[in-house]
């Protein structure tokens, strides 16, 4: 009965975490600019790698390697923001910017000098 | 079970690494090496349930602290052009290292 229930959020883990993985990818190649692409790897690395651990962690009981599955999931959980805004800093400071401009459609605010 | 999500995440790592293909910028292709380390991560997890061995976690650990330094380490070589030191301190770095 435990093994069923388990197995059963196992599987509702890895589906989960699957689509969030593909769909991040997706995102990756999909989305037209480097500042919004930035969302896909997000989602990969936070909703997909966790919920693919977690899955991992229901399959392995109490035992050591569920510690080791925690040790990843925690350093993933670190790092992996902190590489996200290190590669979003060095870009901006690299000159890369937003496509597109802000409209003012409504306000009909004549338009300023670009910066 | 553990086939299902391997597949999975092989597919993920196909794309990911048509983005780093495509990549215009060389920030597209850090981007897209950084996620292909975190799932790579995943992928040795997963090999090592499948093949019953645990083990590989231990390789899965090592694998996340080393993508993370990695990508810090090309970003300040492609910021700074040198891994050792800024590019302003350098010249005063290398007159203090001559005085020595």
């Amino acid at each position: 009965m435990i093994d069923l229930a388990l197995d059963i959020a196992s599987w509702i883990s890895f589906a989960l975490g699957g689509f969030f993985l593909i769909v991040g990818a997706i995102g990756m190649i999909r989305l037209p600019d480097f500042w919004s692409r930035l969302h896909g790897a997000g989602v990969i690395d936070t909703a997909g790698a966790e919920l693919i651990l977690l899955g991992m962690m229901f399959q392995a009981g109490l035992t050591q390697v569920t510690i080791k599955l925690i040790l990843i999931g925690l350093f993933v959980f670190l790092t992996s923001p902190t590489g996200t805004h290190a590669v979003a800093n060095a870009a901006f400071v690299a000159g890369i910017r937003p496509l597109g401009e802000i409209k003012n459609d409504d306000t009909k605010e004549p338009k300023g000098t670009k910066s | 079970m553990f086939t299902a999500a391997t597949m999975a995440v092989s597919i993920t790592m196909a794309l990911i690494l048509i983005r780093a293909f495509l990549g215009p910028t060389v920030y597209d292709r850090v981007l897209a090496v950084n996620a292909f380390g975190t799932v790579t991560v995943l992928i040795i997890g997963l090999i090592g349930f499948l093949t019953e061995r645990p083990e590989f976690l231990d390789i899965a650990l090592l694998y996340a602290l080393i993508n993370f330094v990695g990508t810090i380490a090309i970003l300040k070589f492609f910021r700074y052009r040198a891994l050792g030191r800024t590019s302003e301190a350098n010249s005063q770095a290398t007159n203090g290292e001559a005085a020595e």
